[in-house]
């Protein structure tokens, strides 16, 4: 596992230049499974639409992803993400700014 | 989707114009009509997920069943602990969103020509096909366990072929000091966590209801999914109750003797239960193979970053049938494969590449009611592999770091969180 830049580095990076940029829609699927369609949560699944503005939401997989905030799946999920993939995310999912 | 077709659909659903008409989500660009197969995990969540995102495909889902019953959760109801009929679900929804939704048996996939043709004599145009058509058991594969067998012995395993009331109505009929055997086939099958929740529920059905009775499990290898953290739980919550034998243990069975309730092992012990519970091997369903897709093994190839088919050009496969190790055979991974199916669909309409593919899945079991553990894969697909990324995914911890009040919270928590991935997932499906 990679340890992921500052967060500015998250934020701003551009998408490499070979790869096709992914997929915010298709991505966000995966989230949905479990966090509901419109991000709603549910059964004690956290909200994660409109919950978070973009910083909030990088840094927040960020301390899943480091154990640093304590969770049950987040953890072994976030890792499984570039943090290409979580900018994109952040900002599908982020309350506008 | 012509507008004269959408008020069509509106009729045919006794809905206002205005709630048939999808959500305009992204351009027209890429039109195209997108004929899916199987309304399960896979073909529902690709037809929701095209309505969603892609307006200008138009789709029609092809499932021969009027409701859907998942197998997740299917083992609460084998416990008693949930009805059936909350676990089953109608395709009204997705046709109210604008879904074709055709009840018929398709009988022939015409690939060259794009044409399905149902059971009904009609035939139905593609450009693209997408086949989430699940399993078919392989009936004699286990000598004696066909059709007529599982009458005696249920499978439990197809919830249309079989309800899991059945095997249900026998465990109940079971009396107390009885044997619950149950047959576990080689990979790869159905739901890999399966067999081991089931295992489990029945136990927290015995130790409940039956204290007096045993299960004996017999499987045809050596280890399974989550495997840690099940006998962990056996040992914790079910102890005496449960034995497993793997398959250097003469845990494969060979025969099955439905008139004398017994089933034969490798090495000729036999082995009687009061109920016994006989998941047999699987292969692709058959219009699958029929139509070409499935290769020697019985599954079906697939290019890994698109879910086409690796042996039909124009065909999408999903799900359970697929040859996508190491992506288990599981609802939410058909599912997330149906998704990036049909961006990769709308994308070759379009005459552009198809985005990254980037796959998810996470299982729940449940071990009691309270106690639920997981298994997490994130995955990513080159032209020829899919592979995990490294470092993520895995199963819930286990014991080491956790104190065990800790532990009994973290396990609670994860019970409580299947079922809002049950609820979220099936509401995306069928909501």
């Amino acid at each position: 596992m990679k340890v992921p830049m500052a967060l500015s580095c998250l934020l701003f990076a551009a998408a490499p230049a070979l790869a096709q940029a992914p997929d915010p829609v298709v991505l966000a699927g995966a989230c949905q499974g479990c966090h509901g369609i419109a991000g709603q949560g549910g059964h004690g699944i956290p909200q994660i639409k409109d919950a978070h503005g973009r910083a909030e939401f990088v840094s927040l997989m960020q301390a899943f992803r480091t154990n640093q905030r304590e969770a049950t799946v987040m953890g072994r999920i976030a890792r499984g993400y570039t943090d290409e993939q979580v900018a994109v995310l952040a900002a599908h999912y982020a309350r506008a700014q | 989707m012509s507008l004269q077709r959408r008020a069509l659909l509106a009729i045919a659903s006794n809905l206002p114009l205005g709630l048939a008409a999808p959500r305009l989500a992204r351009a027209q660009a890429g039109a195209g009509r997108v004929v899916i197969i199987g309304g399960g995990f896979g073909g529902a969540s690709a037809a929701r997920f095209a309505r969603d995102h892609f307006p200008a495909l138009e789709v029609t889902l092809i499932e021969r069943n009027r409701t859907f019953t998942t197998c997740p959760y299917g083992n609460l109801v084998l416990a008693g602990r949930r009805d059936i009929a909350s676990i089953t679900f109608g395709y009204g929804r997705l046709a109210a969103r604008g879904v074709r939704v055709v009840h018929q048996d398709v009988v022939a996939v015409d690939a060259a020509a794009k044409r399905v043709r149902l059971a009904d004599g009609a035939e139905v145009p593609y450009d693209r096909l997408v086949m989430s058509p699940g399993i078919d058991l392989r009936w004699g594969a286990i000598e004696g366990y066909d059709e007529a067998a599982s009458a005696r012995m249920p499978h439990g395993w197809i919830p249309s072929l079989q309800p899991i009331t059945l095997l249900r109505r026998q465990l109940e009929e079971m009396p107390d000091g009885g044997t619950f055997v149950m047959t576990i086939p080689g990979n790869p099958f159905r739901c890999p966590p399966g067999p081991y929740e089931r295992i489990s529920m029945v136990a927290e059905y015995l130790k409940r209801a039956k204290p007096r009775s045993r299960i004996i499990a017999l499987d045809a290898k050596d280890g399974f999914s989550k495997q840690p953290l099940f006998v962990d739980a056996w040992a914790e919550l079910y102890p005496g109750i449960i034995q497993w034998r793997g398959a250097s243990n003469d845990g494969r069975v060979m025969r099955v003797d439905p008139a004398a309730m017994e089933v034969e092992t490798e090495f000729g012990e036999k082995v009687k239960g009061s109920v016994v519970n006989v998941i047999p091997p699987q292969m692709a369903a058959r219009i699958a193979r029929d139509a070409g897709l499935a290769d020697r093994s019985g599954w079906c190839p697939v290019k890994p970053a698109t879910f086409e088919s690796a042996q039909v050009e124009g065909i999408w496969v999903l799900g359970d049938a697929t040859i996508a190790a190491p992506m288990p055979k599981s609802g939410f991974a058909a599912s997330s494969q149906g998704k990036h199916a049909i961006a990769c669909i709308a994308a070759s309409l379009a005459g552009r590449a198809p985005p990254p593919a980037t796959f998810f899945n996470t299982c729940y079991s449940h071990v009691a009611p309270d106690y639920g553990i997981s298994v997490v894969g994130v995955y990513r697909a080159s032209t020829t592999a899919l592979t995990e990324v490294e470092g993520s995914g895995g199963i819930s911890p286990r014991n080491a770091t956790m104190t065990s009040e800790r532990r009994a919270q973290h396990r609670q928590l994860e019970a409580l969180y299947a079922d809002g991935w049950y609820e979220s997932i099936t509401n995306e499906m069928f909501g």
